[in-house]
């Protein structure tokens, strides 16, 4: 035995097994990460394709398998809904389990528990629980689980899901988890829960209340609605212009002293919202009839934009059992189909955009916020004391107050810097109890409309445009939704609350949701207002009009319209915004100011074809100048009034060049000089062309190098190799959406004839593994336009040989 | 000739224990074969580490072929390796080798010396 020798080589053994089996910040632990038998190595899928598997089950009911097509779309076949239910679970976590964990983990404010010690983690989380995430979650679990037949479901999907990570070993763990050193925990309802409550605020957690209330020394309130101008000229509504509407059913009334204590009072809240959802998840859905397609069968077209990330939030399959036959797009983290068909009918969805979030001032008594004022009387709070565990850093324990208004989410121990230690409440409907899947459910079943009606009519929050489209031939839309009735101006400040006076007084009932149901014609919506003026409720939202007047404008002037040109309508880039500024542009800007380079990019906007097509160079032209345009028009004012709010939709700013040239905030207030249009747009344009020639000389003055628009993994900059660039057109603006990250993440077009006729697409893949050859396989096809046709499997067809593999379920 | 039969050992039972065990125990299997097997400390780390060198780099080749080299170019670029795949293999193979080889030496290490010829 030789002592020296041993002593130092088992020293450095150890210390090296030790050093690999750890965690260094982002690294992960090398010799495990390394390891061909437990590493990532053992995430590498073979390309032969998938095996056939079987699956133990001991609560199975029936007979149940699984065909994975090859586009590993699953088409499940099941005996009984509960079976059902659990393939869906399993097969969600089976690919995309990783996705469900991040999205519920966001959505109850625990990241900082898996992703680490990082300030900006912990702001995350403390808002998302202090915003009622948590609770409005298990107000949505009661109400699922007192309903016999959701719980049924729900349970089933969670027994799938935990099925799947139950038979997890080190080795078969998802390879994000290996990179980020933790492991999956059980699924359960309340995660469902949760993850609809992540959408509700992705679709609904919009609003600018509280910018808008940093705004009132600067802005009186008719400032303020002239620039969220509530009904633009060129709007083409979702409910036909000159539909008439009932009278009111609740008359919202405006508290007496609400001019003093509201609209001119200035000294109120002066906080930010920490993490605000994207203003551009938008969508579009169609709908023509009969009369006016080449089949005489209606036709029903739905891209709802959301960000486009790997994995995608949707994943695609068929459901069949004796009770539903149905096909579309799932959200891995939730039962059911979201926008689909079944053999009788179809349906889509596109966001509200309606505001249903108000912020209210509480009076605590003293700082323990055990008490506030409320109708003249100190009022108990009930405190919540939230634990956020971190990676890395000790427990931060979070006092949050619940009031008759809602949780307060900013006081004295949570708001920013500009902060006053105000207490501010929220009130959303995503807090109330209500249950979501339920109408998916129902739509999945849904034979007529009818059904449809019966399905939709409880949905509270995302309020949803639900288009709809059956083999009888009838059509309709519904703007569906728990909306507050408000009196003229509530809820666009943040509003007292020591009282009962400033609540909501009621909701819109529901059958005055705007609506349309009819046999001829089309139907659409693209995340625009959607009734004209003579609607009878205030509804404040964060529109989006240039799209809507696109398919509209298209959509009449088509007759005998077949499937190819549906996918030509999704996939259009042209810019009917464009086409009213870009007259605009052309008629202020004083060409005789402008050098030889801002002639040749004059030119280019000139020339452009209107078209935001990636290689077009107009539309990079034309959009930095207008960018340029608004920041010359609003950056002065935005600044000496130091007001927080994004600036006006830029279909305000062109519909107020075209009535009136010398609006008030056309004149640069820092200048002694009165500027009019001309020196403005043109001004816009100089300062433009460096930016342009800077993008020129590198080579990227076409509008989708201009833009780069990329899918990025979830976990983003940290894992670039896992995300693609899209050499793609389109503009929020335009019909087919796409901008930098966000676009349409589901395009889908079906014809409701016999056999119905169904064709979609996402930018992704259904595998959320990067080694797969599924992981983004639909990409390429999407980026060019291109559709798959979808396969409405029998099961007799099981032989086919689109079959990739098959899961079957056995009892033991 | 006993550093190949160490090496094949090493490599052989290292597969067998990782389809079960931690990924360490490549140390474990090279600290035991070579305290069985007679080497010099020299020899015995060159056994272990070529052990768990052949076995890592085989079965991540393997692997990598059968996957079409997707995840390992994609984990290549993550890792700063250029994308190149057989770059990562080779520094798989290498951070085995080093656990497999100081294992080996540390087990060699506690074989008694061999006994001076006595005449």
């Amino acid at each position: 035995m030789r002592i020296i020798p041993f002593i130092i080589s088992s020293f450095i053994t150890i210390a090296l097994v030790f050093a690999l089996n750890k965690k260094w910040g982002p690294i992960p632990a090398i010799g495990k990460f390394l390891s061909p038998q437990q590493g990532f190595w053992q995430n590498a899928e073979s390309i032969d394709g998938n095996k056939n598997e079987n699956i133990p089950y001991k609560n199975l009911k029936g007979k149940l398998s699984v065909y994975l097509d090859d586009r590993l779309v699953p088409h499940v076949f099941a005996q009984f809904d509960e079976d059902a239910y659990f393939a869906q679970g399993y097969l969600h976590a089976k690919y995309r389990l990783f996705q469900m964990e991040l999205q519920t983990f966001a959505a109850a404010g625990r990241i900082s528990e898996h992703l680490g010690n990082d300030p900006r983690f912990i702001n995350f989380d403390r808002e998302q629980r202090r915003s009622g995430m948590v609770y409005g979650a298990e107000n949505a679990l009661k109400a699922f689980e007192s309903d016999p037949v959701s719980k049924k479901v729900c349970d089933a999907y969670t027994a799938g899901v935990n099925a799947y990570i139950n038979s997890l070993t080190a080795s078969s763990l998802p390879v994000e988890y290996k990179l980020l050193g933790y492991e999956p925990e059980p699924w359960s309802n309340m995660k469902i829960a949760l993850f609809l409550k992540q959408m509700s605020k992705t679709l609904a957690g919009y609003d600018n209340d509280l910018e808008n209330t940093l705004s009132k020394p600067g802005l009186s309130f008719d400032d303020l609605m002239q620039l969220n101008k509530q009904v633009p000229d060129s709007l083409v509504p979702i409910i036909p212009k000159g539909t008439a509407f009932d009278a009111p059913g609740i008359t919202p009334v405006k508290p007496a002293n609400a001019d003093s204590l509201y609209f001119e009072k200035k000294d109120t809240a002066k906080v930010l919202q920490y993490s605000k959802p994207n203003p551009l998840n938008g969508s579009n859905n169609w709908v023509v009839s009969g009369q006016k397609t080449s089949s005489g069968a209606p036709i029903l077209c739905n891209d709802p934009h959301l960000e486009l990330t790997f994995p995608s939030v949707w994943y695609e399959m068929q459901i069949t059992s004796p009770n539903v036959n149905v096909y579309g797009v799932s959200f891995p983290g939730s039962p059911n189909i979201i926008i689909g068909f079944n053999d009788n009918i179809a349906w889509g969805v596109t966001n509200a955009q309606r505001d249903v979030r108000d912020y209210y001032e509480i009076q605590f008594r003293d700082e323990s916020r055990k008490e506030y004022m409320y109708n003249g009387n100190w009022t108990q709070t009930q405190l919540r004391i939230d634990t956020i565990k971190v990676k890395g850093g000790t427990n931060i324990h979070d006092t949050i107050a619940f009031t008759v208004f809602g949780p307060v989410v900013y006081d004295r121990s949570f708001s920013k810097a500009l902060s006053n230690n105000k207490a501010i409440a929220l009130r959303w409907t995503a807090h109330d109890e209500s249950n979501e899947g339920m109408t998916f459910y129902k739509l999945n079943r849904a034979k007529n409309y009818d059904d449809y009606l019966d399905a939709i009519k409880t949905f509270s929050c995302p309020g949803q445009n639900f288009v709809f489209a059956s083999k009888q031939g009838d059509i309709a839309i519904w703007q569906q939704g728990k909306f507050p009735a408000r009196w003229y101006g509530q809820g666009m400040y943040v509003m007292p609350g020591t009282d009962s006076s400033y609540q909501w007084q009621g909701f819109i009932p529901q059958n005055e949701n705007p609506h349309a149901h009819i046999d001829s014609g089309f139907l659409e919506s693209a995340n625009q207002r959607a009734v004209d003026s003579t609607y009878p409720y205030f509804i404040p939202g964060n529109y989006i009009t240039p799209r809507g007047i696109s398919i509209s404008r298209n959509l009449s002037s088509m007759q005998g319209i077949t499937i190819d040109d549906m996918k030509a309508l999704q996939t259009n880039y042209y810019s009917v915004f464009a086409e009213g500024a870009r007259n605009v542009l052309l008629k202020y800007v004083n060409e005789n100011a402008l050098d030889a380079e801002g002639k040749k990019y004059l030119d280019m906007v000139r020339n452009w074809d209107l078209y935001a097509t990636p290689n077009s160079t107009g539309t990079t032209v034309f959009q930095t100048w207008f960018d340029s345009l608004e920041a010359s028009i609003w950056a002065d004012e935005w600044k000496k009034n130091s007001l927080q709010m994004p600036y006006p939709a830029e279909q305000t700013l062109l519909e107020w060049m075209n009535k009136d040239s010398a609006f008030k905030y056309v004149d640069n207030i820092n200048t002694p000089e009165k500027e009019t249009l001309n020196d403005i747009v043109t001004r816009a344009l100089q300062k433009a062309i460096p930016e342009l020639m800077e993008q020129q000389a590198g080579g990227k003055l076409e509008w989708t190098k201009h833009k780069d628009p990329t899918i990025y993994h979830l976990l983003k900059d940290n894992v670039k190799p896992f995300a693609r660039k899209i050499p793609v057109g389109g503009w929020s603006n335009v019909i087919n959406a796409v901008t930098t990250t966000h676009g349409p993440s589901w395009r889908m077009i079906v014809q409701l004839s016999e056999p119905i006729e169904a064709y979609g697409v996402y930018p992704g893949g259904q595998d959320g593994n990067p080694s797969s050859k599924f992981y983004d396989n639909f990409v390429d096809t999407w980026a060019a336009g291109k559709y798959y046709r979808l396969w409405f499997m029998k099961e007799n067809e099981s032989k086919d040989k689109r079959i990739l593999s098959t899961l079957t379920f056995s009892k033991s | 000739m006993r550093i190949i039969l160490a090496l094949l050992l090493t490599a052989t039972i290292s597969f067998l224990a990782g389809l079960r065990l931690e990924w360490w125990s490549i140390a474990i299997v090279s600290f035991l074969v070579a305290l069985l097997i007679p080497q010099k400390i020299s020899g015995a780390f060159i056994s272990g580490f070529l052990g768990i060198f052949i076995l890592w780099a085989v079965l991540a080749l393997w692997i990598d072929s059968k996957n079409g080299n997707t995840l390992s170019f994609k984990m290549a670029e993550l890792f700063k390796l250029g994308g190149s795949s057989i770059l990562l293999i080779l520094v798989t193979a290498f951070i085995g080798g080093l656990v497999g080889g100081f294992a080996a030496m540390a087990g060699s290490s506690l074989r008694p010396l061999p006994r001076a010829r006595r005449y």
